[in-house]
């Protein structure tokens, strides 16, 4: 029933194909996005956030994501300073992009934690009427008191509780979209809770979607519980073929206690790719982009990270430390923390010292390799070996160049995923949920 | 005809797109983006300087900064100017959602800032009491304050793309704005670059006493409603010297009075153009901000009646001469306070 299966146009043997769901992540602020090369242009005018929706749109991708951030990282008590920085507002920029495109979804990443569900579920059900029923939020819940310095409340967050209040938060949004039935006129919402208290009108009527679509990002116990319980799509960081299997296998298996069905829940894992008229030069090029990526300074940062205390006179074509990290370092504000550093340690000194690598060769060698290299035939033909594996049900694609890196995919990889049935050819409907073969949120009785 | 034989103080001219809540509330065209792009594109045959679109949590109606965001791209010239609260909103996103307005439209945007006053608002929120008119002012102050103050916290030049010492930004040009307000504090800096104007627009409906100071403290633009060229000119001459007894310069700031209009027929918009010529002509006001009973007709009467006959009688222009919001009004790009600092500093 959803529009995942597409009939096979292979005799009864083959298994029906899965088709997959493609979104166009913008660019982020961390060293997967290169900016010294020449083709590296703004990542905050408007032409590019345009160039790539654009270009996702072309090649019939789902959505288009954006990313947040509310704090400016810190390294050693200094804003950090060797990645791309510098956002522009989620909503706003989707609002305008609106304008330029006709069926792309349009995924804004906002926060639960330093937000309030009157208005944001006001500003989502806005974007949602002024794009047709494109609309998603990608609900997020950092809660770090580094992060709350720019906010009225402070770091008033229990980690704890992040899920919790997020959870409330979405069943209050979603209590206020289904105020106003369709045909009908507002309903008055009474919410009362630990973490809200919301009583009064919703001042816009039922949006194209019923509910724009919710994605999730978080990849605790509790966070992929909150997916099981609430969202459309999950944004998850296993990216390789094993990790992705039990994480799809463990996801899926947390639905039934919530009465729903496998296909209601959209795995989508954030994929880097690099592809080349032939492996070897495919290869050749991941590692040119790896060096671009790992600059020595960023080398170094990386490394700091995991030891928790100052490096800078270690030399990045030199060997690790030799002692220990520090487990209650605060060196780095505002990125996702390292859960055990010591293993982390020693994982990468077992491999410097296996292979001769260097500090800036280490970590080259152990963050963020590339997930599909290769020639578009290979990468096609990987991409939809996962989702025929139920290691994903599409992806969200990490172009690592602002704004055209999309480009060399979509003219060269799309086609061949279409040519296999496995991506569609047109879009069959105007709505993001339709995209998703997501069914419409059950409407409230109308009345009057 | 040139512009140049047109030697008068120049007439800024602004239009309200929201027409009144009865309306909104009935037509779906509320709701419809091509409702707001056909009178922005109006907007701008007829050369006027900005756009507002009013908001308030009680208000029927989708978020004017999205509105105004959704019209960006579609349009070229004209200023959007979506009102914002300050009240149940936070500060920090506020800052950011209006320089990212700027980024969309390519240095046109504004932002008229409000308060929301009533218990029905404060009930959406749960978090505070409707508060008096005074207090609710003094937080805007402050939030417009901060606003500036995070719009300036990425000097302009910050971002240097220096392959050599891997470096994407100079950080020694970002700056911590460490904002105590009475109610909120802010550390900064803003996650979002400077934006094309340096700083938005900064838009407030000085009426009321309340808002009057904070007028004066912070805007480029102040409204005032008037029935009367004494009263406009009143408030005009009252603003001013607010803005002088704060250390600014009264030149950079704009009075416009903002009138409601309800344009039956081509007399009508030629009336118009009559009484925008007579109280301009007195010195009263630095323009006009048009208040409509029906926003589609009147703007179409506006753009096709009065304004033709400001420019044949030289008190408008006929072409926007510059691209940005504060370049139709006449008013610089503000200079980095946190820059001018910086160069003081020893
Ligand atoms: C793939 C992925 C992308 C994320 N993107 C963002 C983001 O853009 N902004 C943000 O504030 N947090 C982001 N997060 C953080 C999560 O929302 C969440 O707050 C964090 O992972 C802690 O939740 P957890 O303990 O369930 O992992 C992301 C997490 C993942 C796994």
């Amino acid at each position: 029933m959803t529009t995942t299966t597409a009939p096979s146009r292979a005799p009864s043997a083959a298994p029906p194909l899965r088709r997959m769901h493609l979104a166009a992540h913008f660019p982020g602020v961390n060293n997967t996005t290169v900016w010294t090369d020449a083709r590296a242009a703004s990542q905050i005018d408007f032409a590019s956030f345009e160039h790539l929706a654009r270009t996702a749109e072309r090649g019939r991708f789902d959505f288009f994501f954006l990313a947040e951030g509310l704090r400016l990282r810190e390294h050693k008590g200094r804003i950090h300073d060797l990645d791309v920085m510098g956002r522009p507002e989620a909503i706003t920029v989707l609002s305008a992009l609106a304008a330029v495109t006709d069926r792309l979804g349009l995924a804004a990443t906002v926060s639960a934690t330093f937000n309030e569900p009157y208005e944001l579920a006001r500003r989502l059900a806005s974007l949602d009427h002024l794009s047709g029923g494109r609309a998603a939020w990608n609900v997020v819940t950092t809660s770090d008191a580094f992060t709350g310095e720019n906010f009225r409340r402070g770091g008033f967050l229990d980690r704890a509780d992040r899920y919790v209040r997020a959870a409330e938060f979405v069943a209050t949004t979603r209590a206020l979209w289904d105020s106003w039935p369709t045909g009908g006129t507002a309903r008055p919402v009474a919410h009362q809770g630990p973490h809200f208290s919301v009583r009064g009108e919703f001042t816009l009527p039922r949006s194209p979607q019923g509910h724009p679509v919710i994605i999730q990002a978080g990849d605790s116990a509790e966070g992929r519980d909150f997916a099981a319980a609430t969202a459309d799509v999950v944004f998850t960081r296993h990216s390789t073929l094993e990790a992705g299997q039990e994480f799809y296998a463990d996801v899926k298996a947390r639905l039934a206690v919530h009465g729903r069905d496998a296909d209601s829940l959209k795995i989508m894992p954030g994929v880097t790719f690099v592809l080349g008229d032939t492996a070897a030069d495919a290869q050749e090029r991941a590692a040119t982009i790896r060096r671009q990526q790992v600059s020595p300074q960023n080398a170094l940062v990386a490394l700091e990270q995991v030891w928790g205390v100052d490096l800078s006179a270690y030399d990045p074509d030199g060997p690790l430390p030799d002692f220990d990290p520090d487990p209650d370092s605060q060196l780095a504000q505002g990125r996702v923390r390292i859960g055990d550093p010591k293993a982390v340690a020693d994982r990468w000194r077992a491999l410097s010292e296996a292979k001769g690598l260097s500090i800036r060769e280490t970590v080259i060698e152990t963050t963020g390799r590339q997930s599909f290299v290769g020639t578009p035939a290979a990468v096609a033909e990987e991409m939809a070996a996962f989702v025929a594996g139920r290691a994903a049900d599409g992806f969200i694609l990490i172009p690592h160049l602002t704004p055209d890196g999309l480009d060399g995919f979509v003219d060269r990889v799309v086609p061949l995923l279409q040519e296999r049935g496995v991506l569609r050819t047109e879009y069959e409907g105007a709505t993001l949920r339709s995209h998703l073969g997501l069914p419409e949120p059950v409407r409230p009785a109308g009345k009057g | 005809m040139p512009a140049s034989p047109c030697a008068l103080r120049p007439l800024h001219l602004a239009f309200a797109l929201d027409g009144p809540a009865r309306r909104a509330r009935r037509g779906p065209q509320a709701y419809d983006p091509e409702h707001y792009v056909r009178l922005a594109r109006l907007a701008e045959r007829g050369t006027l300087d900005f756009v507002t679109l009013g908001d308030s949590f009680a208000r029927p109606g989708p978020d004017a900064l999205a509105v105004l965001a959704r019209v960006a791209p579609a349009t070229g010239r004209v200023g959007l100017v979506p009102a914002v609260t300050t009240t149940h909103t936070e500060p920090f996103h506020v800052s950011t959602a209006v320089n990212t307005l700027d980024w969309v439209s390519r240095g046109r945007a504004g932002w008229t800032v409000e308060v929301s006053r009533s218990r029905a608002e404060a009930r959406l929120f749960g978090r505070r009491d409707a508060a008096p008119a005074d207090a609710l002012w003094r937080e805007a102050g402050e939030v417009a304050d901060v606003a500036a103050r995070l719009w300036d916290s990425w000097e302009d030049d910050a971002e240097i793309r220096d392959a050599a010492t891997g470096r994407f930004v100079d950080r020694d040009k970002l700056h911590h704005v460490d904002f105590r307000g009475s109610s909120f504090s802010v550390r900064g800096p803003a996650i979002t670059p400077r934006p094309p104007q340096g700083r938005p627009v900064v838009v407030v409906d000085a009426s009321a006493r309340a808002a009057r100071e904070v007028a004066a403290a912070h805007a480029d633009v102040a409204l005032v409603r008037a029935e009367d060229p004494a009263t406009a000119g009143d408030a005009r001459a009252d603003l001013r010297e607010r803005t002088r007894a704060l250390g600014r310069d009264p030149d950079r700031l704009r009075v416009l009075v903002s009138l409601p209009v309800e344009l039956y027929c081509s007399g009508d918009a030629v009336g118009l153009a009559d009484l925008i010529g007579d109280w301009h002509a007195d010195g009263v006001s630095d323009g006009f901000h048009l208040r409509p009973a029906d926003p589609e007709r009147d703007l179409a009467r506006l753009v096709d009646g009065t304004v033709p006959v400001l420019q044949h009688r030289c008190l408008l222009r006929r072409f926007y001469p510059g691209a940005t919001l504060r370049e139709h009004l006449g008013l610089p790009r503000p200079a980095n306070r946190y820059a001018a600092a910086r160069k003081v500093a020893p």
